[in-house]
């Protein structure tokens, strides 16, 4: 029998979102039914329904595959990034998980927005058609809005909310404002398309297509926090309860990431020469300033949040170096950078109890006495964020520069070694808080047993692969020689 | 080679006694911790002696290699191997280690387990840097190294130890990040590889070279530490405990000499050739100016401090010279300020524990409460000095010869550090050990416990069996310096 009218997609390549979505309605639904003390069932579910997505990514095989008119597509850099992501939002789930229930958080509507960002993500990263990629942008930077005005009777919460949706929608903005210009030099929305027309077209830098290319990259720039887009950055992070700033500042990063392998990598090679020079300037800003800017912070949550502003300087170098080499690098970069982040603030979320956000650096003060093991985890985090080695930071620095340096950007890489040192400075400061001074606080931390294993493993695998950084590494260059 | 992985575990059986110490937990289980630790330093001793019984000093190249693919992605290997150069480091680290845990055992209280573990982990980590023969192995090893001293002089420092250790940290990071992109022109140019024996043989451009060389520099003159680099130095040792003190002495700053020799000479000849001048004046700067700084010193540690960087202007000096009896008077002038450091600090720390000062002034007939501690301090005192008979004279003396070779002029200044030396050494001991006993305090003072004898005694018969028979220490050195002095002759420019 003929089918009329509306061929059927072949929705295999798009499973696991769409076993997302179901599970996002599921808890969503579920939740109603549930009193405040059963409310651990849609906790369980969530996070069943993580894993289930994460194996179905990992089922994937390898390949790649368009689907929906080519709009959508499933490649190994996809599905690595998708596994990511995943394991990201159940691991940020059980370090929030107290942290939320003890103020009033702990409702089924954090579950359904985490659940819808993580599925905006997945959108993002599979996203093959500009409209769609826009598409999951929205899913994800609606959902994030909503969670950081979760705490609706926090001043600072709702402030954060606030400049966090209107900056956002700015760079929404631009980013549709880019989209529509490259729409109009090429007639077409679908990224492979888009580059064989600036391939195939006499004058391929002509300068709407430039303007849509720097619209676009400063869309990019605000969803990344990178100077001089990164203002919104301190103050969400630091206006945000702290378990939503873990969600901002983890996860987002790999679908960011994927975001600038398809806008500039799929769609715009041709034009790298356009790119390469404004993420070029934006990196090194964002380098010198995040790290400079970081040094003042008396806040952990604000250290951090400039922190990550040289953490997505230090991944553009590897971008911007604009050759597969580079890319794995930056891929690697961004696994690990979400590793430590994870790693990072789940620290802060243990020592956050009711009525106390441990949010101050002298909050840190002499944790070796108070726990000597979450002393010794957030010193493998700090020395990993530093890039010293054995830690994987170190290997993720590394990459970056080695493939910066191949690409020509000399001084650049001794420029960013030179922040790298101002950066080591900071994070030493953490380390001389928990090791050197007294503790002012002597509560003793009594985390819930799944937070401490998997915090513990979070720190350790940091130490693991700095150990054998092999595996990782492979995997993400593999990943994306087999998809670009 | 070898069958068994003998380096491996020169390596990692100190990380993981280190490791399995921390686990012994609070300070309840000090004694455990103490015993664990001394356990673990001896057996890393023990381990380390059949590399000496196993070498063979007659022939080319590096002994008891091991070779695994390590890194892929960047052609990474674990490879290890040693030559007579790095087995003198790696023995005198083993030993170092276990005297530190004997010289702590009493004194730290307080989280002694960390302790125990940062100095056996850190004993281990060097042994990495002394046997890797691949390039970002050795930066792994040699960055890490940073991470236990500067718990160590941070959490069991003195007073201002905050200061000491966020300098010792960032200054030697700093010039390690610049060794870092060195590292990385290396393995782009040598097209993706990190082994040295590749970095030898490739052919460097002269203006590369010069750059790469003043990369490597950086690194390595903060550790040695050169002058004008070497300002971290005092503060960290006048900061850091005994213990650290003395590894910082006897083996960090010979992570810098041997940096020069392992990766500076043989990498970038031609620069090395070509700027050699510049590293001796600088080196002749810290042999004469630091001396003369030392002599005005009120404070024990900071005067040995800046010793140790006039003594270390020696070492420099004589790998610069690039002749075989100046090349080996620099090793063993670091082995031999290994051990003559490392007492002079064990000896001021056995004062200081006794009376809470590092002040001379503080001092004054010494002698007449503790005779066997004056003896100590004396012999190590003159080994210091540079007297025959010592080891300290036996690299002095081959250095100045050395120097003799190329220039008077260098050999003539080099030479003041003979009196310098004596100067400065002498005179303090004079204050603090001779005289009438100054006041109530050290009349009170007891004399060495058999602890404290037991690593003063072996510091004494290793200064004193270099300084008599130094033949069996240069017999290890001869093949490597020389094949080390041929490939710095070769050209290396395309």
């Amino acid at each position: 029998m003929e089918s009329i009218g509306f061929p059927v997609p072949d929705l295999g390549p798009a499973v696991p979102e769409i076993f997302l979505l179901g599970a996002v309605c599921t808890v969503l639904l579920l939740d109603v039914f549930l009193s405040d003390r059963s409310r651990w069932v849609s906790f369980l579910l969530t996070l069943a329904a993580l894993v289930v997505t994460g194996f179905l990514v990992a089922s994937g095989g390898g390949s790649t595959a368009y689907t929906f008119s080519d709009m959508f597509v499933r490649d190994p850099m996809a599905d690595v990034l998708k596994m990511f992501v995943c394991i990201a939002v159940a691991g940020i789930l059980v370090y929030g998980r107290s942290y939320v229930g003890l103020r009033g958080m702990y409702r089924g509507e954090l579950f359904a927005l985490a659940l819808f960002a993580t599925l905006g993500m997945m959108v993002m990263i599979s996203a093959s058609h500009l409209l769609l990629l826009y598409l999951g942008l929205e899913l994800l930077s609606l959902s994030l809005y909503a969670m950081v005005a979760l705490q609706r009777d926090s001043r600072l919460a709702v402030e954060a909310a606030m400049k966090y949706f209107v900056l956002g929608a700015l760079a929404s903005g631009l980013l549709l404002y880019g989209m529509s210009m490259i729409y109009g030099a090429t007639g077409t929305m679908q990224l492979g398309q888009i580059a064989s027309a600036i391939a195939g077209s006499d004058n391929p830098k002509g300068w709407v297509l430039g303007l849509g290319v720097a619209f676009l990259v400063a869309g990019a720039g605000f969803k990344l926090g990178v100077v001089p887009f990164h203002m919104w950055v301190p103050d969400v992070y630091h206006g945000a309860p702290t378990a939503v700033t873990l969600f901002i500042g983890s996860a987002p990063k790999l679908a960011a990431f994927a975001l600038l392998m398809r806008l500039l990598v799929s769609g715009l090679e041709a034009m790298v020469n356009d790119w390469q020079q404004m993420l070029w300037l934006l990196s090194v800003l964002s380098l010198v300033i995040g790290n400079l800017t970081a040094i003042v912070q008396t806040n952990i949550k604000r250290m951090l949040a400039y922190s990550t502003i040289s953490h997505m300087g230090f991944l553009l170098l590897g971008v911007l170096a604009g050759d597969l080499n580079g890319y794995g690098s930056a891929m690697f970069y961004v696994v690990t950078y979400v590793l430590m982040s994870l790693a990072a603030f789940g620290m802060i979320l243990l020592l956050s109890r009711e009525g106390f956000e441990a949010e101050l650096l002298d909050d840190f003060k002499g944790l070796n006495q108070r726990s000597p093991w979450y002393a010794f985890l957030m010193l493998l985090t700090m020395f990993s964020m530093a890039g010293l080695p054995p830690t994987v930071g170190f290997y993720a620095k590394l990459s970056v520069l080695q493939a910066a340096f191949a690409a020509g950007f000399v001084w650049t890489t001794v420029l960013a070694v030179m922040f790298s040192l101002v950066g080591a400075f900071y994070y030493l400061r953490i380390v001389k808080l928990m090791y050197f001074d007294a503790p002012q606080d002597v509560t003793p931390i009594l985390p819930q047993p799944d937070m401490r294993v998997l915090l513990s493993a979070n720190a350790l695998a940091i130490l693991a692969l700095g150990v054998l950084p092999q595996p990782l590494m492979a995997l993400c260059i593999a990943s994306i020689q087999y998809s670009l | 080679m070898n069958a068994l992985p003998i380096l491996s575990t020169v390596i990692w059986l100190p990380i993981l006694a280190g490791i399995a110490i921390l686990f012994t937990g609070s300070d309840r289980n000090a004694g455990l911790a103490r015993l664990l630790a001394l356990v673990g330093s001896l057996a890393g001793f023990l381990v380390a002696i059949p590399l000496w019984g196993g070498f063979d000093a007659t022939a080319n190249g590096f002994q008891f290699v091991e070779r695994a693919l390590w890194i892929e992605a960047f052609n990474v290997y674990y490879h290890l191997g040693i030559d007579g150069i790095s087995l003198l480091l790696i023995l005198l680290n083993c030993l170092t280690t276990v005297l530190v845990v004997i010289a702590g055992w009493k004194v730290i209280d307080t989280r002694v387990a960390q302790y125990m573990s940062a100095f056996l982990i850190l004993s281990g980590l060097m042994n990495g840097v002394f046997s890797a023969l691949d390039g970002l192995l050795f930066y792994v090893f040699f960055e890490a190294t940073l991470i236990p001293m500067f718990i160590i002089i941070g959490v069991w420092g003195g007073a201002n130890r905050v200061y000491a250790a966020l300098k010792f940290f960032l200054y030697t990071l700093l010039g390690s990040l610049l060794a870092l992109v060195a590292l990385i022109y290396l393995y782009l140019n040598a097209g993706g590889s990190f082994a040295f024996h590749d970095w030898y043989e490739m052919p460097i451009p002269f203006a590369a070279q010069v750059l790469v060389f003043f990369a490597l520099f950086f690194a390595f003159a903060v550790k040695v530490p050169m002058v004008p680099v070497h300002t971290w130095l005092p503060d960290a040792h006048v900061e850091a405990p005994t213990g650290g003190s003395v590894v910082l002495a006897a083996i960090m700053l010979k992570l810098g000499g041997y940096g020069f020799l392992r990766l500076s000479l043989p990498i970038v000849p031609d620069a090395s050739q070509a700027l050699a001048g510049f590293i001796i004046t600088l080196s002749l700067i810290a042999v004469i100016y630091i001396g003369l700084v030392a002599l005005v010193q009120a404070d024990m540690k900071k005067l040995i401090a800046y010793s140790s960087i006039s003594h270390m202007g020696f070492v420099t000096l004589g790998i610069f010279l690039f002749n075989s009896i100046a090349a080996e008077g620099a090793i063993i002038q670091m082995i031999s300020h290994g051990f003559v450091s490392g007492a002079l600090f064990l000896c001021v720390g056995v004062l200081y524990d006794r009376m809470h000062s590092r002040q001379i002034a503080d001092y004054g007939g010494v002698v007449n409460r503790m005779p066997v501690f004056a003896s100590f301090f004396m012999l190590f005192a003159m080994a210091n000095a540079g007297l025959p008979g010592t080891s300290g004279f036996v690299g002095e003396f081959l250095v100045v010869m050395g120097a003799a070779k190329v220039s008077f002029w260098y050999a003539m200044l080099a030479g003041t550090t003979l009196i310098l030396g004596a100067a400065y050494t002498l005179w303090m001991y004079k204050r603090v050990v001779f005289g009438a006993v100054a006041n109530d305090h050290v009349a009170a003072l007891d004399d060495l416990s058999a602890r404290e004898v037991t690593f003063m005694a072996v510091l004494a018969v290793c200064v004193l069996v270099m300084g008599v028979y130094p033949a069996p220490f240069t017999d290890v050195l001869h093949v490597s310096v020389n094949d080390l002095l041929a490939h710095v002759g070769r050209s290396k420019l395309p």
